[in-house]
């Protein structure tokens, strides 16, 4: 609608064509490749169903998919039963350092999920140091932690935060009035709850639990720390991939494919109840913590600051082991640096890398999703609604089978980029692009029209306007998105571990590394160093957004 | 050398659908000129169009004689002021007044520029805010450097959307005395858009009162509210109460049948050859009443009253049904009560009658540029 101009082409149609073609051939084409390495006939000769039968005909292989919906249902239902009264005890009831708890559940959501499964094998696995002091204290032989007991509870830790901050908002939105509306009829205690709040926030709490479900079913690095043999879905596209005695592309990526079409007809779902089910509340006066009195107020501390620690202990021991002695592999009394010192050693190159590769995929994420998001909200046309909807693909796609992908159409010429730091870089910009182009576009809604109309009415030209007017305006709130960018690419593990090469390894590759590797001093001590740059990029992104909450 | 605007036949189409179907108008040299009419008319259409934010589908839109209807907004050397003022909320005071200066298409010495904004600066009397970011200042403190800013460059038209619309009633009394003063001072010519009548007629040199997409009249102040030139403005401009009566021809004089006997001389019809006798729409405002006592002119009884200081107002209903409204001076007697019967006369010269059918002015003095 800005400037009548439908038909008539400026600078900006030829920045959206070329954003497509980008999107063309990084995306669209290696989905493509995906498809079409799965239909094809093992020998390499034609179209075949081949390796779909295989997949469906051995228990070996499907057992991973019913696997991987065992966890993920577990993963799910548990996280939205843990997380509903954690929001609502911390919206109505007052806690003590509420806000010093929600930056708390902020971070361990940001934290790497690997780093929370190898911190419970420190305290619950084999050689544990929970498991040991229970076993010589009482001789008891502690449940094993592995598999599908330890993938759950790190999995459900993990992402009750995400479940959390979507009711947190949902609770904000309802008023008072409707609650003490509801009071005035009788309707109280548990009984308001359910008949009144639950109702309302049903539909957020769907949204959530479903976005669990895709983080769940997509995770990659729980289950091949923490499973011991455990077979998810990821993990089996993985080994078929990358397995000792030659992998079969053919055969992980159709299973990808199955993914992908399995991960589709949830995210259809979740658009379908929550198209049916949503309503916009806005809230004049929201509901108030009120101080609970006597047993209800010591429950409602209890459960609040029992899930912290459990959420945030574990991985608070990773960095207390850090800085004990080692002997070889095993921990032994006494406290040193060695661990940080053997791991710049053998690490050094891994952290170099993990900033160089997500500093420059940071600074190509601002800048295309600042232009996308303009393009998409500014310049509504054929063109970029497509844009739009293309973008947003990665949103489905999980890290691993983004990871072959890609890896099966750049790896002979003229496209060859396996291998390379930019490859990388290319997963980490379209994976994390659909996120920033979000937010940056609820920043692009905010700036009125008629603030660049009046820069062009002044005589300056379509494109001076944007840098001159809208880009500044846009930059602040980009720039606090791309932090919570950061922090997902520093950690991430999935796409990387299928995508790395000995030059391009990652910290995060390292950490899974030593762990396999059994070197749990260096292991700690990495986690320390990643931990303490997710942790400070966050409180660099609430002190410059002066937020207590993430919206994802 | 200030700038005639001429609209010839605009149209404008959004799809399928016609907002403006055929419009023409032409805007006078250094003349404040007012789009007037309800939402939804057409007039924010109309002024995008002339400052290029939204495509012109048919006729011309010419200043002076270039016609500019494929000119970006950015060469048709125009100033514009927004009804949410569109400051830009990360440049200074000073930076937004001088950001038009920085993209002229012959460069100005940064030493100009200074001494434009300076002065500007002093007209719009925002001086002391200069070096602050604009988000603590006052709405009626940003409009004015919108005003400045866009007056800075000295366009060749000055266009403003409803830009009063978001200040509060006080202020935006004065903020109207300012841009007519400011405006008159610079004489640029100058489009103004909006719905409050009242500020229409206290800023404009000429109105035009817009309906559905078309000028109703162009006039000045005036006559639009003296002699509208149909029912439309006649209810739009101002309050009126519209009563149907039959008018006899004899001759060259109308004689206007109010009540049973009482009829008055309408000496004043703009044709009066080509009138026959008929049914005539008449409207008479609110203080073109004459209170008298019961038993002469109309007979009427009084509904309420409402004593507002100045005026008092009634609300009557006529012997014949109708109800109208009645303004007259306030005076030191009691108000009439509701319910006692009165008569009333009118202020014929002032009336106004209209076609039944076709609802236009029938009465001498009608002045409409409109064309």
């Amino acid at each position: 609608m800005m400037f009548g101009k439908g038909q008539k082409k400026d600078v900006w149609t030829y920045i959206t064509i070329g954003i497509f073609l980008l999107y063309l051939i990084l995306l669209v084409l290696p989905l493509f490749t995906l498809l079409k390495a799965g239909f094809t006939n093992p020998d390499g000769t034609g179209f075949s169903v081949a390796y779909f039968t295989k997949f469906f005909g051995k228990n070996y292989y499907y057992d991973a998919l019913f696997n991987s919906l065992k966890v993920t249902i577990s993963v799910t239902l548990l996280a939205v039963v843990l997380a509903t009264p954690l929001a609502y005890i911390m919206t109505t009831v007052k806690i003590k350092g509420k806000v010093f708890l929600q930056i708390l559940i902020l971070i361990s959501s940001m934290a790497p999920p690997f780093i929370g499964a190898y911190s419970w094998i420190l305290l619950l696995g084999r050689n544990g140091a929970i498991t040991k002091f229970i076993s010589s204290m009482f001789g008891v032989k502690v449940p094993d932690i592995y598999g599908f007991t330890g993938i759950v509870i790190v999995l459900t830790l993990q992402l009750v935060p995400l479940i959390y901050m979507y009711l947190m908002g949902a609770l904000k939105s309802i008023d008072n009035s409707i609650i003490e509306a509801a009071e005035s009829m009788g309707c109280t205690g548990i009984k308001k709850m359910v008949k009144v709040i639950f109702p309302l926030i049903m539909p957020t709490l769907l949204a959530g639990a479903l976005l669990v479900f895709m983080r769940a079913l997509a995770d990659f690095g729980t289950p091949m720390l923490i499973g011991e043999g455990y077979r998810t879905v990821p993990v089996l596209i993985f080994n078929e991939f990358i397995s000792e005695m030659g992998g079969d592309d053919g055969f992980a990526a159709a299973i990808s494919v199955i993914v992908i079409v399995f991960a589709i007809a949830v995210f259809l779902i979740q658009k379908y109840i929550s198209n049916r089910k949503s309503f916009s509340m806005n809230a004049l006066h929201p509901m108030e913590a009120k101080k609970a009195k006597g047993i209800r107020n010591i429950l409602a501390h209890t459960y609040i600051y029992g899930f912290i620690v459990a959420a945030i202990a574990p991985q608070l021991y990773v960095i207390y082991t850090a800085f004990l002695k080692t002997s070889g592999r095993i921990f032994i009394k006494g406290y040193s640096l060695d661990s940080f010192r053997l791991a710049f050693d053998r690490s050094g190159d891994a952290i170099k890398n993990t900033f160089s590769l997500a500093i420059a995929s940071i600074v190509i994420v601002v800048f295309l999703a600042i232009l996308i998001a303009y393009v998409t909200v500014r310049r509504k046309n054929t063109l970029t609604n497509g844009l739009d909807i293309v973008t947003m693909i990665p949103y489905i796609v999980p890290g691993s089978v983004m990871g072959i992908a890609l890896l099966l159409t750049f790896n002979k010429p003229p496209l060859l980029l396996s291998g390379t730091a930019l490859i990388l870089i290319v997963s980490y910009v379209i994976r994390r692009l659909p996120y920033t182009i979000r937010s940056s576009a609820a920043i692009v809604h905010q700036i009125s029209p008629s603030i660049e109309e009046a820069s062009v009415s002044l005589g300056a030209s379509n494109l001076k306007t944007f840098f001159r007017v809208t880009f500044p305006m846009m930059l602040p709130g980009v720039i606090s998105g791309a932090i919570l960018s950061w922090v997902t690419i520093i950690t991430e593990l999935s796409t990387t571990i299928i995508l790395y090469t000995a030059k391009t390894r990652t910290m995060s590759v390292a950490i899974y590394t030593e762990v396999i590797r059994g070197n749990y001093g260096t292991a700690a001590a990495l986690s320390t160093i990643l931990t303490l740059i997710t942790v400070s990029s966050l409180l660099l992104f609430f002190k410059l957004t002066g937020k207590k909450e993430i919206s994802i | 050398m200030s700038t005639t605007i001429k609209i010839k036949n605009v149209l404008k189409k959004y799809g399928e659908s016609v907002v403006i179907p055929d419009l023409s108008v032409e805007i006078k040299p250094s003349e404040f000129f007012t789009l007037l009419g309800p939402s939804g008319c057409g007039k924010t259409t109309l002024l995008r169009m002339v400052a290029g934010f939204n495509s012109i589908e048919g006729g011309d839109i010419c200043f002076n004689e270039t016609k500019i209807n494929h000119v970006t907004p950015q060469n048709r050397n125009i100033g514009m002021v927004f009804q949410n003022y569109a400051i830009f909320p990360h440049l200074t005071v000073k930076q937004n007044i001088a950001f038009g200066l920085q993209n002229r298409k012959i460069k100005i010495a940064k030493d100009e520029i200074e001494k434009k904004v300076e002065k500007m600066m002093d007209v719009v009397q925002i001086q002391k805010f200069k070096d602050r970011l604009p988000e603590n200042l006052s709405g009626g403190q940003q409009q004015r450097i919108a005003l400045a800013r866009a007056i800075v460059i000295e366009p060749s038209v000055l266009l403003m959307d409803e830009p009063l619309s978001n200040l509060d009633a006080k202020l935006r009394v004065d903020m109207r005395n300012a841009i007519r003063n400011i405006q008159k001072e610079v004489g640029i010519t100058t489009i103004y858009v909006t719905h409050d009548q009242e500020e229409a007629m206290a800023v404009s040199d000429r109105i035009a009162v817009m309906n559905l997409g078309s000028i109703q009249h162009v006039g000045t102040p005036q006559n639009i509210y003296h002699r509208p030139a149909n029912v439309f403005v006649a209810n739009f401009i101002g309050r009126t109460n519209i009563i149907e009566r039959e008018l006899n021809m004899e001759g060259t004089v109308g004689c206007l049948h109010l009540y049973q006997d009482n009829s008055v001389q309408i000496t004043n019809l703009a044709d009066p050859k080509n009138r026959q006798s008929g049914k005539v729409k008449v409207s008479i405002r609110p203080e073109e009443f004459i209170i008298v006592e019961d038993g002469l002119g109309i007979r009427a009884k009084v509904l309420n009253n409402m004593f507002l200081g100045l005026n008092t107002h009634y609300n009557v209903e006529l012997a014949s049904g109708e109800q109208v409204e009645i303004i007259q001076e306030s005076t030191l007697e009691k108000v009439i009560e509701p319910g006692t019967w009165i008569g009333l006369h009118i202020k014929k010269d002032k009336i106004n009658l209209f076609d039944s059918q076709t609802e236009v002015n029938l009465t001498k003095g009608v002045v409409n540029d409109v064309w």
